[in-house]
């Protein structure tokens, strides 16, 4: 018998990059002008956010003592916030890089050492996880290397500050799912770590909103200036590796010389991935095992009766589909577990909202007021666009492995993608309407502007539904054994950019016009001077949803049509 | 009836199924032969409309799969090597949407439902969720979803993977009664002797093309071979390994 030679983590990971490398090789050879397309729109984005983060810290830095405590504790809640995403991501991700993946049979019964195999599952997790917060990341980091003078060495020192940020959360995430399958089987945990999650979150949400960082925008609600400086000066959560990677940034940016946060976060992010190994090669045999079992038999719910009546006019075809999306939809609880969370979401939203001191008594100018209304749309917008990227973008992949059957019977592709789009349309415009009428009424908006803002939500619903399901036929993510991980693909990136810049583009055609109406209506006008414009903003509007909304679906059902299994 | 006229399927430089002619009359059930890779799953995908031909067109009784794809496709039942079913759905849901999928559904369609589920002795499981299904259990109702709508034609990849004896029996019989009452199968198999017992003509494929086709006896005519069976017959068309390679496998 020759001696055994173990395989290196390098070559674990061997199929992973050799995949990632193979997938960039086709994305290369296809048409140009789709990846034209891509570029146009990422930096469309990375533009916008960069500009903003940008101009608020050129702001910052105007001010004297206070801007620069401002941008430490502005770029300590931006980690902080994305720190939650990673770790709700990362508990999701390693349940299904650690427990759930194709490979895993052969990796499990290769001769792979154990802390080997965790390391590249754990490398394969922070890909996975982070890649979108990293995108988020680069200009906001860049905007604040060049308002503060960062200089070359500074791209090395972000970067020694982030990787440590990146892994803790990863270890953690993999180490909670880790025990969690332990106890419970994986195909159970999976829907368990789904209301895990979702109460992770609710909790970091609720204490974001207890902070409340819209206080710091106002320094007269302080008793003085001691206070407030006194606020700024308190680290936002001192132990957690978020504040330690602000505070590493904002030392090299204001050439203060302090080892302890760099040195906080490389001793802890090696120790992490430490201790996570021996948590690993302890229990991960019998998670394993485990997560072989665990099929669920039970079944829970009968939807039918008063959908069914509801469908009476639908052909069977496209009844039966909508039926079996429902089930399959509220029978999985990692699917519908996300709507608590998003009720927390709106709730806090709603909240702030309904803060605003607008309506206290107090003369606020009314441009002001205008803006809030628009910065209500934008974000109403924001939401939805969201909402659709994760319950709408996911339809066509979900369909993967069962597509054989679709494909062999008569079912008209066009069927199915009607089916689809209403399924998921019709639950987004009731959200849409609820959203936009409620927060007009607590803004205390005119009739005018509520039937602008309503008109509007529900042109753009349909064309964000649209494009959610489009792009998600366009990018589709057969193999995924998840699907809360399908959004964060590329293609779920490629569609949230194009759905905010179609956002922008409507928020910017409507927004003179409608502030033009409404300073007349105020302090009085010519309703004919402007009505012109009114109208063109109004067609150029409609004209823009409705064809985003129609040759997104006219591609993906070409699409659809196109494909080979 | 199906009728494949001058088939080809391309990846790119490799050509996977090469100008394949080929009539199933209706009443016959007809055998596909072939090593791993040699086209037979792409060859029924292109039937089942699947996979788009490169060249060449597939018609099921008489109507071509790529001019009237809903009207070929509604006289097919097809019958995939790997049984995906949605997980959370039950059998009897299972069945009753891909029913629906070919425009049925009603008293009729439930009580063929309860028959197939039934006949292959799945009616104990019809309200478990398929996730809880075995291999088999699954691969019996994905057969059961293609006969749901009453098919005139069946294509079916390797149909006995995954059953028990019993099952793949009641299989024979079922395949062979269908073909009595004027049915189209065609199917795959690896298993030569199920192709010698069952089947009424037989074509062998290899490299993307029909390397023999017929009864039995006209292919062992065809390649003048008429005293071997088909497992010889197989291996001499298709190449089987020889024993140096065996040799050197094990020895080293």
């Amino acid at each position: 018998m020759s001696s055994v030679i173990r395989p290196s983590v390098w070559t674990v990971l061997t199929p992973k990059w050799r995949s990632a490398l193979a997938r960039l090789r086709e994305e290369q050879s296809g048409s140009g002008g789709r990846l034209l397309l891509l570029a146009l729109v990422a930096l469309i984005f990375w533009v916008a956010v960069f500009g903003i983060a940008y101009r608020v810290l050129r702001y910052f830095r105007s001010v004297e003592d206070i801007g620069n405590l401002m941008a430490a504790k502005v770029l300590g809640i931006i980690l902080l916030a994305f720190l939650s995403i990673l770790l709700l991501s990362n508990i999701i991700t390693a349940l299904s890089t650690f427990f759930l993946a194709k490979d895993l049979d052969l990796l499990v019964a290769a001769p792979i050492s154990r802390p080997k195999l965790y390391a590249a599952k754990l490398a394969e997790t922070v890909v996975h996880s982070s890649w979108m917060v990293a995108l988020l990341a680069l200009p906001i980091f860049t905007a604040y290397g060049i308002v503060y003078g960062g200089g070359f060495l500074f791209p090395i020192v972000a970067l020694a500050a982030f990787v440590p940020y990146l892994v803790i959360p990863a270890v953690i995430g993999a180490a909670l799912t880790l025990i969690l399958v332990n106890i419970f089987p994986a195909r159970r945990t999976r829907e368990l770590l789904g209301l895990v999650a979702t109460g992770a979150l609710v909790i970091v949400l609720v204490i974001l909103r207890f902070l409340r960082p819209e206080r710091l925008a106002q320094p007269e609600g302080f008793k003085d200036l001691v206070d407030y400086l006194a606020v700024l000066r308190t680290p936002t959560s001192p132990f957690l590796p978020s504040e330690w990677t602000a505070s590493i940034i904002m030392n090299w940016l204001l050439r203060v010389p302090d080892p302890w946060p760099i040195a906080k976060l490389w001793i802890a992010a090696p120790l992490a991935v430490m201790l996570g190994a021996l948590l690993h090669t302890r229990l991960y045999h019998l998670g394993f095992s485990k997560a072989q079992e665990g099929a669920e038999r039970k079944l829970r719910r009968v939807i039918r009766g008063p959908i069914t009546g509801l469908l009476s006019s639908v052909s069977p075809s496209k009844r039966e589909f909508i039926l079996k999306d429902l089930r399959l939809f509220f029978r999985d609880n990692t699917q519908w577990s996300q709507l608590i969370l998003l009720a927390v979401l709106l709730l806090v939203y709603l909240f702030n909202i309904k803060s605003l001191p607008l309506h206290s008594g107090e003369q606020v100018p009314f441009r002001l007021i205008t803006m809030i209304s628009f910065l209500n749309l934008g974000l109403a917008g924001f939401v939805l666009a969201a909402v659709a990227a994760r319950f709408i973008f996911p339809g066509i992949s979900l369909e993967g492995r069962q597509m054989w059957l679709l494909r062999s019977s008569p079912l008209d592709p066009g069927a199915m993608l009607w089916s689809k789009y209403w399924i998921g349309t019709v639950p987004l415009l009731v959200l849409a309407l609820l959203i936009t009428v409620f927060t007009n009424w607590l803004l205390h908006a005119s009739a005018f502007m509520m039937v602008v803002a309503v008109g509007t939500i529900v042109l753009y619903t349909l064309a964000a539904s649209s494009l959610a399901l489009s792009f998600g036929t366009l990018y589709p993510q057969f193999g995924s054994e998840n699907a809360a991980q399908i959004p964060t693909s590329f293609g779920g990136l490629v569609y949230m950019m194009s759905t905010l810049s179609l956002l922008t583009a409507i928020i910017m055609i409507e927004a003179t016009p409608v502030m033009a109406y409404l300073r007349m209506d105020r302090y009085g006008g010519e309703l004919r001077s402007i009505l012109p414009e009114l109208i063109a903003a109004a067609v150029l509007i409609i004209g823009i949803c409705l064809t985003a909304t129609t040759v997104p679906l006219r591609m993906a059902l070409r699409r659809i049509e196109m494909m080979e299994w | 009836m199906i009728r494949l006229n001058h088939l080809t399927k391309c990846y790119g430089k490799f050509t996977a199924v090469d100008n394949i002619d080929l009539v199933i009359p209706s009443g016959e059930l007809f055998g596909f032969l072939g090593p791993n890779g040699a086209g037979k799953t792409t060859t029924f995908r292109m039937i089942a409309g699947i996979l788009r031909p490169t060249s060449g067109s597939v018609e099921i009784g008489g109507i071509d799969v790529a001019q009237r794809p809903l009207e070929a496709k509604a006289r097919l039942g097809f019958i995939p090597d790997r049984p995906f079913v949605y997980d959370k759905l039950t059998g009897g849901e299972f069945l009753r949407f891909a029913a629906a999928l070919y425009g049925q559904q009603g008293p009729a369609v439930e009580r063929r439902i309860d028959e197939l589920l039934e006949l292959f002795e799945l009616d104990r499981w019809k309200d478990e969720l398929t996730e809880s299904y075995s291999h088999g259990m699954r691969q019996k109702l994905i057969i059961s979803g293609a006969l749901v709508h009453r098919p005139e034609v069946i294509v079916v990849d390797e149909p006995m993977v995954g059953l028990d004896p019993k099952s793949a029996r009641l299989l024979k019989d079922l395949f062979r009664q269908f073909v009595d009452r004027g049915g189209t199968v065609l199917m795959s198999t690896h298993t030569l002797e199920v192709a010698e017992t069952m089947c009424d003509r037989i074509a062998i494929l290899h490299g993307g093309k029909i390397v023999a086709n017929g009864t039995l006896a006209e292919v062992q005519a065809q390649t003048a071979s008429e005293d071997l069976g088909l497992e010889e017959l197989f291996l001499k068309l298709t190449g089987g390994m020889r024993d140096q390679q065996l040799d050197t496998i094990l020895d080293s």
